[in-house]
């Protein structure tokens, strides 16, 4: 396996709140590694810095041995080559579903319409949604929209994908209709960095897990492990919240 | 009242409707390309420019577009700058008009969540391709009510251009009054001639507002 991602000594502060603090990390190629944490920790920070999205104060970021530049005034087309998908899903509100997936593909990557429009169509069957492709994303439930959300990183052809809590704002029932998705994903060994609550999910994608506190990765390990036998005390809490046991 | 005299004076108001909306859209579309400029500056904070724009804003907002005309059309020339009646009469409205839009044009753009950006950027989307593709389709269909009160706002606010002699509807109603006295018949065709020209615009602005909602928000 080969590194694609390696973040090094990553520092990042808002003002005086220090949310990231000396993070340092890789995944290699094909790897997911999921991150979990108490809210708040950090977990969104990490990926938008990732994506370009946020300036960081110390620190470099490595995409395929490359350092990505996370001013976006100098942007190096690095960030491009990782996608990513947010809880809100964030689709735009004036396109139809399939203009929302051939956007950016004809707009950025100059690729032709009629091919990018036929892998959209194949991306969508792929997530059951190609009857959704002339619909607007309000007429979509938010299990639909999140779906279209992933679909429209992927046909971009990134090589790692970012994925931020991407169920925390859905009714129970869609939970595992966007999971299912990933899950799938994961087999085709796409390279994610995934931030989730869903503790059941996480073991189950996982090939590697990280636990954000306090601005630093203070465990990290095998999911089985990770789960079963937390070797810090702060883990091992942060476990216990998810779990019901009658006093 | 005589429709004879309504008969006769027809083509005179004729020719002033084609010119006042000849003049005024010319006078919209500059308002709309300035009203975007400037939104775009005040939204996005760009050093320097915003305070002129912040300036023109006020400027033009608070003086009344007789003013605004008499300046332009007797002022100018005193620096060497004299252009026709015409031209000043669409660059008064586009530069009143372009102080509204603004407004409305801003509120649009501050409605569009910040996330809308991001996802934009995050696709690999430039800045100008963002700005193009994303948000300003989004802010123009937030803002049509606002663009659409302003179009009929800036078309009713021709009725001064009499003041710089220009053939207008109003100064062909005034000019006909003065001469015949009929003014029974020159009322009566100024207020037809108005309503002409307002109301498909009123009627097409609803009907676009409710399309750009509907498609946006399903409502
Ligand atoms: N734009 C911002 N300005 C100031 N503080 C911020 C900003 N964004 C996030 N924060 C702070 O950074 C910390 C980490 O936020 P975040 O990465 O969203 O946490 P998580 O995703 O783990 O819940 C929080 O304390 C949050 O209040
Ligand atoms: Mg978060």
């Amino acid at each position: 396996m080969s590194e694609i991602v390696s973040v090094k000594n990553l520092c990042k502060r808002y003002d005086e709140l220090t949310v990231l603090d000396n993070i340092s990390f890789s995944v290699q190629k094909g790897e997911v590694v999921v991150i979990v944490g108490p809210s708040g920790c950090g977990k969104s920070t990490l990926l938008r810095c990732l994506n370009g999205l946020e300036e960081i104060q110390d620190g470099r970021i490595f995409l395929d041995g490359e350092k990505i530049e996370t001013n976006r005034n100098k942007t190096n087309g690095l960030c491009e080559r990782m996608g990513m998908v947010f809880q809100s899903y964030d689709l735009f509100p004036h396109k139809t579903i399939l203009q929302n997936l051939t956007l950016a593909p004809i707009i950025v990557k100059k690729r032709k319409r009629k091919e990018v429009e036929e892998e959209a169509l194949a991306l969508l069957e792929r997530v059951g949604l190609s009857s959704k492709k002339d619909s607007y994303p309000r007429q979509l439930s938010g299990g639909q929209k999140q779906r279209v959300a992933i679909v429209r990183a992927l046909i971009m052809h990134p090589e790692v994908l970012l994925l931020d809590e991407i169920t925390a704002a859905l009714d129970p029932e869609m939970v595992r209709e966007v999971l299912d998705v990933v899950l799938n994903l994961a087999r085709e060994g796409r390279t994610m960095l995934i931030v989730t609550h869903e503790m059941q999910f996480a073991r189950a994608v996982a090939d590697r897990m990280l636990f954000l506190e306090g601005g630093k990765i203070v465990e990290e390990g095998e999911p089985e492990e990770f789960f079963e036998h937390p070797k810090t005390e702060r883990l091992r809490q942060f476990l216990q919240t998810f779990t019901y046991i009658k006093e | 009242m005589d429709f004879g005299v309504i008969k006769e004076y027809l083509p005179l108001y004729e020719k002033a409707f084609l010119l006042t909306i000849k003049i005024g859209w010319i006078g919209i579309l500059l308002s709309l390309v300035l009203g975007i400029l400037v939104a775009f500056i005040l939204f996005y904070r760009i050093p320097v420019l915003k305070l002129i724009a912040g300036a023109y804003i006020e400027l033009f907002r608070n003086t009344p577009l007789l003013v605004q005309l008499f300046f332009l059309y007797f002022g100018l020339p005193k620096i060497g700058l004299s252009i026709s009646a015409e031209w000043c009469g669409a660059l008064g409205l586009g530069l009143l008009g372009g102080s509204y839009m603004a407004e409305g044009f801003r509120s649009g753009l501050e409605a569009i969540p910040v996330s809308q950006t991001e996802s934009a950027y995050s696709l690999g989307m430039s800045k100008g391709q963002m700005f193009r593709k994303v948000i300003l389709p989004q802010a123009f269909s937030l803002s049509i009510p606002a663009i659409v009160a302003n179009v009929i706002f800036l078309l009713k606010e021709t009725s001064v251009f009499s003041a710089i002699s220009l053939m207008d509807l109003m100064f062909t109603a005034k000019d006909l009054i003065g001469l015949y006295y009929n003014t029974t018949e020159c009322l009566f065709l100024l207020v037809l001639f108005y309503i002409l020209m307002l109301l498909p615009v009123s009627i097409a602005g609803s009907v676009v507002e409710k399309k750009a909602r509907y498609r946006m928000f399903g409502v």
